[in-house]
């Protein structure tokens, strides 16, 4: 025994007799993980989060989170002399006078910027995959979750600096919330500690956003890990994959490399960030006051959408028994939102009620095999889409040329006509896609070669396909509708009324698609 | 589906594909020596992180395109920072992509549902514990234990109270009174109606009492647009007409919409313009919007001219300035 297992097995000895680790560490070495370069998504969320911890704390020594008056004494001399909050200050100290600092909150903000990008990515690879079937809705409701918490602890963070920007994003908040019906401005003074801006918010906030949200952020990732590792990952179809077996690369040693490698890849990709590509110059906007802004204000991207909804809205209010509803700020800032992100953590039991799938799921799906998930996913994507369009319309009529008029009622009118007709074009589009898999499948793939037979006639060569491709292509479940009867027992039309028509024709919708080719079909197209 | 319908059978896992280093150990080794020079240029960026923090100066800058001008200290680091972390990353996966084995590994998946056998006995077992502690039988303790978990569930909502005031009329009170001096933000010079050429724009703040301070809060409420036009030019009722002076009207400039500064003037449309969210208000209408999200025109302020020839407010604001909230009346 080399000198080096001796200490290496002494220290497994000394934990093994204190926690009996040996017999599950045994078990868990070898486990088995798909491969695909889709699975990095949540990783890259994963690796973002660890990045903003480091990052983070890095901060925390020199930030001072207080709305103190303070004048301006530093190294960056538009500014000297100038009253400013203590966030503020501090916040400049960080950029120009401690050394690293600036790369600091520079590849801070870039690290939150993919963080929020990996997560929705990572949602949209589960969402069009059908990875959140059962038995993985637990997941995608914390998921869901997770986004949600993402987005308030972004804006959150880019408001600690109180800067010019970040100030009119916090007043924006605050008439959201002074909104809100009967209690509104009761929930502003107390959030505010009085009118706005009040001096005590910049404190709260910072308590939240290095504190409270990631203490949540740790516990709901630790328990979406552990029921990937508990329920083992999904895996794409393909040759030798199936329902009940997982194909993949032991943990100990290649996962753990190309994972524990990849963190490292993503750090070096935000620090090169942070080095070379500014953002958020907090200098250049100057500190807060209410009675200023700069033309052209944008929030982060991830709150894009919301502002551009915001945008959007019609001029609607109601005055009625001394009292004020601002629908203009209601629909767009809470009610919408509501609607969206309820409906998205609710689809897996809404899919499976249309289409009365209760099984286990772990073979993912193409997207195209899907074509009503596919298109529902594309629709809502499109909605936000054109709502982040308009989140940036000051900015696209000056660099297009075009008007702020003409983009909000483009908007206006598209929010509702382009949704269904993506849903339209996205079904279709799938639907033929299965269309051409089957050709493919059935006819084999077109060579482009040319030939003549000796009567004459000019034929395209067709390659058939390996076996492994050919079943890749067929292996996917056909649906059939829901046998949901039209009369009861009685003959009475109608069974389960309004909810049950919906469901009929709903999973007469969640189950259109193009019957997969068989090796019948195949044998009957040979003997032609 | 019928019997007779066959599916494509599944060929099973793809033979193993040997990568070259597998079996040449030339190959290996040339493989090894990769992953080795990934770890050292790793260990050179680390190098130009230290050498950058010590030693480049702090008001070194240079051109980067596209970037534009780039501290030289910042960007050493922050390079050094990233070629130290990428390139650990680059050679731990190539390791593990030429030297670590590549065989696919197949494990089986268990269903999680329980046995039978289990779910009844895990039923049987709360039944019979719930029944050991007696909670069907005590109606009483069940109802005041729910008594009292919701009580204590609500202090930490009272606790929270102290969190800030009571709103009151805060939102509805602003500090310009009858009389008020109009003074420029910045500068706090009171202004007559000269100092303001036909088409210009001031920012206004009510001016302060010797020895007050103007808070944030102060300025968040109280913030006034004043613009000049040809008196001709506004389309306005007689009361409206009355709050002008010469052709200078004076708004507030918090947004009737989300309380964002109204600060965007088009001289030639005599429109204001939101940047939040693009409310666009027609000057000469009484600050009517005429686009945009926000339901109300922004609050007029009256103004006229004091004995001394500067700019007064004639009275406060007849309405709340600033976005709307429940208690607002109109």
């Amino acid at each position: 025994m080399s000198k080096q297992e001796k200490v290496l097995g002494s220290v497994a000895n000394y934990v093994d007799e204190r926690t009996g680790a040996a017999k599950w560490m045994k078990k868990n070495l070898t486990k088995v993980f798909p491969d695909h370069w889709s699975f990095m998504l949540g990783e890259v969320a994963l690796y973002s989060f660890v990045i903003l911890l480091l990052t983070g704390t890095f901060l925390t020594f020199w930030f001072d989170p207080s709305q103190n008056e303070v004048v301006y004494n530093g190294s960056y001399e538009p500014l000297k002399d100038v009253e400013m909050t203590a966030a503020y200050a501090s916040t400049l100290h960080i950029s120009f006078d401690v050394r690293g600092g600036l790369l600091m909150r520079q590849i801070h903000h870039w690290s939150a910027l993919i963080f929020m990008v990996a997560i929705v990515a990572h949602l949209l690879r589960v969402f069009f995959t059908g990875a959140f079937r059962k038995p993985r809705e637990f997941n995608w409701l914390i998921g869901v979750g997770l986004l949600t918490l993402g987005i308030v602890e972004g804006f959150l963070g880019y408001s600690l600096p109180d800067d010019l920007l970040s100030g009119t994003g916090i007043r924006i908040a605050e008439a959201i919330i002074q909104a809100i019906p009967v209690v509104g401005s009761y929930l502003a003074f107390f959030a505010f500690g009085g009118a706005f801006p009040g001096h005590v918010f910049i404190s709260r906030i910072y308590t939240v956003h290095v504190l409270l949200l990631p203490g949540i952020f740790l516990a709901l990732i630790t328990i979406h890990l552990m029921l990937v590792w508990y329920q083992k990952h999904t895996q794409y179809p393909g040759p030798g994959r199936t329902e009940k077996n997982v194909v993949g690369y032991p943990l100990m040693p290649v996962y753990m490399a190309k994972a524990g490698g990849f963190f490292f890849i993503v750090f070096g990709v935000c620090a090169f960030l942070g080095a070379v590509a500014s953002i958020n110059p907090i200098w250049l906007y100057g500190p807060y006051t209410p009675g200023q802004i700069s033309a052209g204000s944008q929030p982060d991207w991830y709150m894009g959408w919301l502002d551009g909804l915001v945008r959007a809205a019609p001029p609607i209010e109601t005055h009625a028994f001394g009292h004020t509803i601002s629908w203009n700020i209601l629909i767009p800032g809470l009610i919408i939102p509501g609607i969206l992100f309820t409906g998205m953590a609710l689809y897996p039991f809404i899919e499976s009620w249309m289409t009365g799938d209760k099984r286990e799921h772990h073979l993912l799906e193409r997207p195209r095999n899907n074509p009503n998930r596919t298109a529902i996913g594309a629709m809502s994507l499109a909605f936000m889409l054109v709502c982040l369009v308009n989140g940036g319309n000051d900015i696209i009529a000056t660099q297009f040329n075009l008007t702020i008029n003409g983009i909000m009622w483009f908007t206006r009118i598209g929010l509702f006509v382009i949704p269904p007709i993506v849903f339209v074009i996205t079904k279709r589009l799938c639907l033929s896609l299965q269309r051409a898999d089957r050709d493919l499948v059935l006819h084999g793939r077109e060579t482009g070669r040319l030939v003549m037979t000796a009567e004459g006639e000019f034929v395209e060569v067709h390659e058939p396909l390996s076996a492994e491709k050919i079943y890749t292509l067929t292996q996917h479940e056909q649906n059939a509708p829901l046998a949901l009867p039209d009369v009861d027992a009685n003959g009475v039309r109608g069974v389960g009324g309004m909810k049950g028509k919906l469901r009929k024709r709903a999973s007469i919708a969640a189950a259109e698609q193009v019957p997969s080719p068989t090796l019948t079909e195949a044998k009957e197209i040979e003997h032609h | 589906m019928t019997t007779d319908i066959q599916k494509f059978p599944d060929p099973g896992l793809p033979e193993h594909q040997h990568r070259k280093a597998d079996h040449d150990p030339k190959a290996a080794d040339a493989a090894e020596k990769k992953v080795a020079i990934l770890f050292l240029i790793s260990a050179l960026g680390a190098v130009l992180l230290i050498y950058s923090y010590i030693f480049v100066r702090e008001d070194v800058w240079f051109f980067i395109p596209v970037m534009g001008d780039t501290n030289a200290k910042q960007f050493g680091i922050g390079m050094g920072m990233a070629i130290s972390l990428f390139f650990i990353g680059m050679g731990a996966i190539q390791w593990a992509r030429t030297l670590m084995p590549d065989n696919e590994v197949v494990a089986q998946r268990h269903e999680f549902r329980s046995e039978d056998a289990d779910r009844e006995d895990f039923v049987a077992t709360v039944k019979e514990r719930a029944g050991v502690a007696g909670l069907g039988r005590r109606p009483f303790i069940k109802r005041s234990l729910g008594l009292a978990l919701g009580l204590a569930g609500l202090s930490p909502l009272v606790l929270l109270r102290d969190l800030g005031p009571l709103p009151k009329n805060e939102l509805s009170k602003t500090s310009w009174k009858a009389g008020t001096r109009l003074v420029t933000d910045p500068g706090d010079r009171p202004i007559r109606p000269s100092d303001l050429e036909v088409g210009s724009v001031a920012q206004i703040l009510p001016e302060l009492a010797p020895g007050q301070k103007r808070t944030l809060e102060d300025i968040g409420k109280d913030a006034v647009l004043l613009i000049r036009v040809r008196p001709a030019e506004f389309n306005l009722d007689a009361e409206r007409l009355s709050w002008t002076h010469e052709g200078i009207i004076a708004f507030s400039k918090i947004c009737s919409h989300m309380g964002c500064a109204v600060a965007l003037y088009e001289q030639q449309t005599k429109h204001l313009l939101c940047p939040c969210h693009q409310s666009t208000f027609d000057v000469t209408r009484a600050a009517k919007v005429i686009f945009g999200p926000a339901a109300r025109p922004l609050p007029q302020l009256a103004i006229t001219v004091d004995s001394e020839g500067y700019l007064v407010a004639q009275q406060g604001f007849t309405e709340p300035v600033g976005p709307s909230f429940w208690e607002r009346s109109s």
